[in-house]
């Protein structure tokens, strides 16, 4: 414990420099799959290419990637846009699925309606599409969100700087508070940005807040956010 | 693109192959791990997801340790176990099977808790005792989820077995970590080519093996929607 009360600082930073990475290819993700998974959902032929690419490309583990990155983009092997790069792809190979399902959620018959009350497919996906696939969208973001912030902490090993650096230089100086001090920080961001999502959603779709679940139901749901 | 045509001539080298460090044994020794961790995963998780699944008791155990793991730092986990274990297989081991058990579960788990309760009510109401229920109603019909959950724990273990080699635990990912110390970049990218083409062989045939264990039944008397979507997590 007194490691952690001596580097507070260097705790600190390397917070910093971990959220630094995360949070872009979290927004950017979020921000480009709704698009892609529109697309997706919109024409049949396109869904099976693009959700079979995406499978794919999130078979990729991660290390190796970081490292083909750093050849395809030109960068520097310790450059932190290559975990970036990496990130923002697995986002969206996991937040495409979700918008292209949250998408098809959304009722036939109300899809129907809009339209026969004369929205132009530009407000009917403003209107009626994006709001309706919201939650499907929200549980995607949280899964996107929660790996991402695990995931930045591979690239330490090729000497990226984020929380992740506190386990190879625990390993290297046999300091077990510092690796724990990583581990439990990493899972607090976590959580810390999963509950931020959650308080963001509610008050972006207020209709979700009404009680509509018994406990058995919100299991259920939950589980199939899980299996996303 | 130079650089990818130095990995490729680095890969088809025959000085890197045969030998205990050649790609050859490095690949069997990456599947080998793999595959003792899914199957140890496989005999922990299963019965506990089915015991779940079939009295409906425990559910929020799976959501917990799903979302649990996915926020878990693997390669965290990794360090703090090689330190207290030693360097070596033990360590990865351990880790490896702490990660791949909450996907087999939740595969199981959600297999049986898909099946239409109609369903299970007719196998009741036609004499089946529970055993046959289980064996002869939810296994079949959940074995496409739980498929799914074991494709999402391969997926999971292939890639996190790469950073074995961290705390000496050999696997593909020793051409990535020899190289990093050698400053041998080719090196490093032909080890994260064969285990990308690798991760990419597994995914496939796990999809493929998914379809396939679809019961005859179900793809005869319906379009064939049965929840085939794998249960996603990654950590690594």
């Amino acid at each position: 414990m007194n490691w952690i009360t001596n580097n507070l600082e260097l705790i600190g930073d390397r917070t910093l420099q971990h959220l630094a990475i995360a949070l872009p290819p979290i927004l950017l993700s979020f921000v480009l799959a709704i698009p892609l998974g529109w697309l997706a959902n919109r024409f049949a032929s396109t869904r099976g290419l693009v959700l079979t690419i995406a499978g794919l490309l999130y078979a990729i583990p991660s290390l190796p990637l970081f490292i083909a990155l750093a050849a395809i983009l030109g960068t520097a092997q310790r450059d932190p846009i290559n975990v970036g790069v990496a990130l923002t792809l697995y986002g969206l190979a996991l937040m495409v699925r979700s918008a292209a399902d949250g998408f098809s959620s959304v009722d036939s018959d109300v899809a129907q309606s809009a339209t026969a009350m004369g929205f132009s497919t530009a407000g009917r996906f403003w209107k009626v599409d994006l709001p309706l696939a919201g939650p499907v969208l929200l549980a995607g973001l949280r899964v996107v969100a929660v790996s991402t912030i695990s995931l930045t902490t591979v690239g330490a090993v090729l000497g990226i700087q984020s929380l992740g650096s506190l386990f190879t230089d625990g390993f290297a100086r046999n300091i077990q508070a510092e690796i724990w001090a990583g581990i439990i920080i990493t899972m607090g961001l976590a959580l810390i940005l999963d509950f931020v999502i959650v308080q963001l959603g509610r008050v972006v779709m207020p209709w979700t807040r009404v009680a509509t679940t018994r406990a058995k139901k919100r299991d259920r749901t939950a589980v199939r956010a899980v299996l996303s | 693109m130079n650089l990818f045509a130095d990995a490729i001539a680095w890969i088809f080298d025959s000085a890197h192959w045969g030998g205990p460090n050649g790609i050859d044994s490095r690949i069997i020794e990456h599947i080998a791990i793999s595959l003792l961790v899914v199957g140890i995963a496989t005999v922990i998780a299963v019965p506990i997801g089915y015991l779940i699944g079939h009295t409906g008791k425990g559910r929020g155990i799976v959501v917990a340790l799903a979302g649990a793991v996915r926020a878990l730092p693997t390669l965290g986990l990794l360090i703090l176990l090689a330190l207290n274990l030693g360097i070596g297989l033990q360590a990865p081991i351990i880790a490896l099977v702490v990660l791949a058990v909450p996907s087999i579960l939740a595969g199981a788990y959600a297999g049986f808790d898909a099946v239409d309760r109609r369903i299970i009510d007719a196998a009741r109401a036609v004499g089946m005792t529970e055993m046959q229920i289980v064996f002869k109603v939810e296994i079949p019909l959940g074995l496409p989820l739980l498929m799914g959950g074991m494709r999402s724990a391969v997926l999971q273990v292939i890639a996190t077995a790469t950073l074995a080699d961290y705390v000496g635990g050999g696997g593909l990912g020793s051409f990535i970590f020899l190289g990093l110390q050698t400053g041998d970049y080719s090196q490093m990218l032909a080890g994260s080519i064969v285990v990308v083409v690798l991760a990419i062989i597994f995914e496939i045939i796990f999809s493929t093996l998914q379809r396939l264990v679809v019961p005859a039944g179900v793809t005869a008397t319906q379009s064939p929607r049965v929840r085939t979507r794998p249960v996603r997590s990654r950590t690594a």
